[in-house]
């Protein structure tokens, strides 16, 4: 996995002006199972928001309510003054990229692009100018007289973006837009977008449930579940802080330990685990007693003499090593516990397998949550 | 291909052999009928009897002489025309309606919209008479074209729902968020799209109405005569081989409305391989 970027701190976004605002939002389709349920959140002017969380969690029904392709069964939408329970989807000049393109198969890629402009009733000169200008933008001019259906995947997803974004929209929603395309090119797309969001100055809403895309790319991330957001913060804070069980096994990678409370010493407090293993970890979502489920990233796991200076080690033995490139993961078995450790290939001596080894974690980085709020 | 990898068992050459066999007794079946009257058209004689003694154009030219057929094809050809015409836009409304997300009712609607395919046509015709009576609507162009349109939208709802199946809904949202107000977008994205639909639709209802006899002749005036119904009279008149001389023409516009409709097939086909 990649280290995430703090972008967020950045730029300055606490000080913009507020774009969009959810009120008390609830969707429900039967009356009885909330998809959303009472949401509030402000989107600032020039944010790139992420709206992270498993399929069925609600992120895509806000997304669609905020298009207008959904309507909150209760609670109101503002972009900017507006209330947008009155404004239909044509109306609210939002720019929207959709996961399979939707682009206009009958129409060529210019068509297609001229379509927002057409539609505004702009003069035939400027909108061939700026078509031109969409697909510079985009690096395809070469496509304009071809279909949709002559093109690949990511010149598709790029043609859909100058599409969304020719007519100068104050935001652009994006719904899971590079699902569809292979690793590499997610990654360069990626980037694309990010760098247009920064050069455009565009507010951004965006949909995805990969993690690893939503800490690469957002100022801000609303971590959704069960129709909640669970967490609303910047990647590192998201990261290195997240506020409950459910955000910190989401996002990242994580080693997961349940046990039982058995002493609090202020924010800390001690689990111990079915087989034993007393762990000391840093309090956030639990209280003196009761289960918990202390989360460890992998990287946090120190091994053999990093670990010296730690007031707790557990000794184990190493199951398997695997070799990452940039990174080896470390496989342990100790006392019932699998641990995975992350350490940097560039270190003297790996372990290999079979090896007898003491591994701990400092308790800053062990954080304990409440069970209850971190299965998905 | 398989078979030419492989030989074949004695068995499986014979199921071939009785395979073909079946399906070539049942063209026979379904086609001997309608050919059987068209050698009729080019007889020299006076009735509509087999055996031909002599061929001849007598018959054809007749036809297309008789100032009589000639006012009976162009009212097919008018009230055709005009009920396609209003059972497209119906039946296109209906089927966009239909096509949308579940609500409630839709099946009930659905059967409702295509039960003219099912409902007996002379009950069809008995109940028309009854309702068009005291709104003056029997023995009218109107109350015909009418009832031809109500016979032939169920076909354009089912062309145009079979092309909406494979319709990304996708595309009008798309359209939406670009600007497009719902009639907007519907002219310039769905309607292109399903366009083959619409259009083998309409010459579905078109067929429909132009070889209907059983409502006009319940519904027309002693004097608004179509083919069908011309024919329909003669046979019981005068059994005269311009009868099968009209069955001639009926089955050359038969015949073109297929080839059209096989050509917007492979055209749809086309652009289905392109989205």
């Amino acid at each position: 996995m990649k280290k995430p970027v703090a972008v967020g701190g950045e730029r300055d976004l606490a000080h913009a002006p507020t774009l969009v605002t959810f009120q008390g939002v609830s969707k429900t389709y039967d009356g009885k199972v909330h998809v959303v349920k009472s949401l509030d959140l402000t989107i600032a002017k020039g944010e790139f928001l992420t709206l992270l969380g498993p399929s069925g969690s609600g992120k895509t029904t806000c997304l669609m309510m905020l298009a207008g392709f959904e309507v909150p069964t209760s609670g109101e939408i503002y972009l900017g003054d507006w209330a947008l329970s009155k404004k239909p989807p044509h109306e609210r000049g939002i720019g929207m990229v959709f996961q399979n393109y939707a682009l206009f198969p009958h129409m060529t890629i210019a068509e297609n692009i001229a379509f927002p402009l057409e539609v505004r009733g702009m003069n035939r000169a400027s909108v061939k100018e700026k078509v031109t200008r969409a697909l510079d933008m985009v690096r395809l001019p070469q496509v304009a007289d071809r279909k949709p259906s002559q093109l690949s995947g990511g010149q598709q997803q790029r043609i859909a973006l100058a599409r969304a974004l020719v007519f100068e929209p104050e935001l652009v929603l994006m719904d899971e837009p590079l699902g569809a395309l292979d690793k590499q090119l997610r990654e360069h797309m990626q980037y694309e977008i990010r760098s247009l969001h920064m050069s455009l100055g565009l507010t951004m809403v965006y949909v995805t449930h990969d993690q690893t895309e939503a800490l690469t790319m957002s100022d801000r991330i609303a971590v959704f579940a069960g129709g909640h957001i669970r967490q609303c913060a910047d990647p590192r804070k998201l990261y290195e802080e997240p506020s409950d069980g459910l955000v910190a096994t989401f996002v990242g990678e994580s080693n997961r330990f349940d046990g039982a409370i058995t002493g609090r010493d202020g924010d800390v407090v001690t689990v111990t685990t079915a087989a034993g293993t007393r762990l000391r970890a840093a309090a956030i979502d639990v209280g003196s007693e009761g289960s918990a489920a202390v989360i460890v990233r992998p990287e946090n796991v120190r091994v053999g003499a990093a670990a010296s200076g730690l007031d707790d080690t557990i000794a184990g033995r190493v199951a398997d090593v695997v070799y990452h490139g940039d990174h080896l993961q470390v496989h342990i078995a100790a006392e019932g516990l699998d641990v995975v450790a992350k350490q940097s290939a560039r270190d003297v001596v790996a372990p290999r397998p079979g090896d007898e080894i003491v591994f701990g974690f400092s308790t800053a980085h062990a954080r304990a949550y409440d069970p209850a709020r971190t299965d998905h | 291909m398989s078979q030419s990898t492989m030989p074949l068992t004695p068995l499986e050459r014979l199921s071939g052999w009785a395979l073909a066999g079946f399906a070539a007794l049942t063209a026979i079946f379904l086609i001997a009928p309608i050919l059987a009257i068209l050698p009729l058209g080019f007889s020299d004689g006076e009735f509509l009897v087999y055996p031909i003694r002599h061929f001849s154009m007598k018959w054809m030219e007749a036809f297309f002489a008789s100032e009589k057929w000639a006012v009976a094809v162009k009212n097919s050809f008018f009230i055709g025309a005009l009920s396609a015409a209003i059972a497209t836009v119906l039946g296109t409304m209906a089927a966009v309606g239909l096509a949308r997300h579940d609500f409630f009712g839709k099946k009930l609607i659905t059967g409702l919209v295509l039960s003219p395919l099912v409902v007996p046509i002379v009950i069809y015709a008995v109940g028309l008479y009854f309702f068009f009576a005291p709104l003056g609507l029997t023995q009218t162009y109107t109350g015909i074209v009418l009832a031809h349109a109500a016979l032939g939208s169920p076909f354009v709802v089912v062309t145009v729902g079979a092309s909406l199946a494979g319709f990304d809904h996708n595309l009008m949202r798309a359209a939406a968020s670009l600007g497009a107000p719902p009639m907007l977008a519907f002219r310039r994205v769905m309607l292109p799209l399903v366009l083959p639909g619409v259009v083998t639709g309409a010459l579905f209802a078109f067929a429909a109405s132009f070889d209907e006899v059983v409502t006009v002749l319940f519904l027309a005036a002693p004097d608004q005569r179509t083919i069908p119904r011309e024919m329909f009279s003669g046979l019981r008149e005068s059994l005269s081989p311009i009868i099968a001389a009209a069955s001639i023409v009926m089955m050359a516009t038969a015949i073109v409305l297929l080839i059209a409709v096989e050509l917007l097939k492979r055209r749809a086909e086309r652009m289905r391989n392109e989205a």
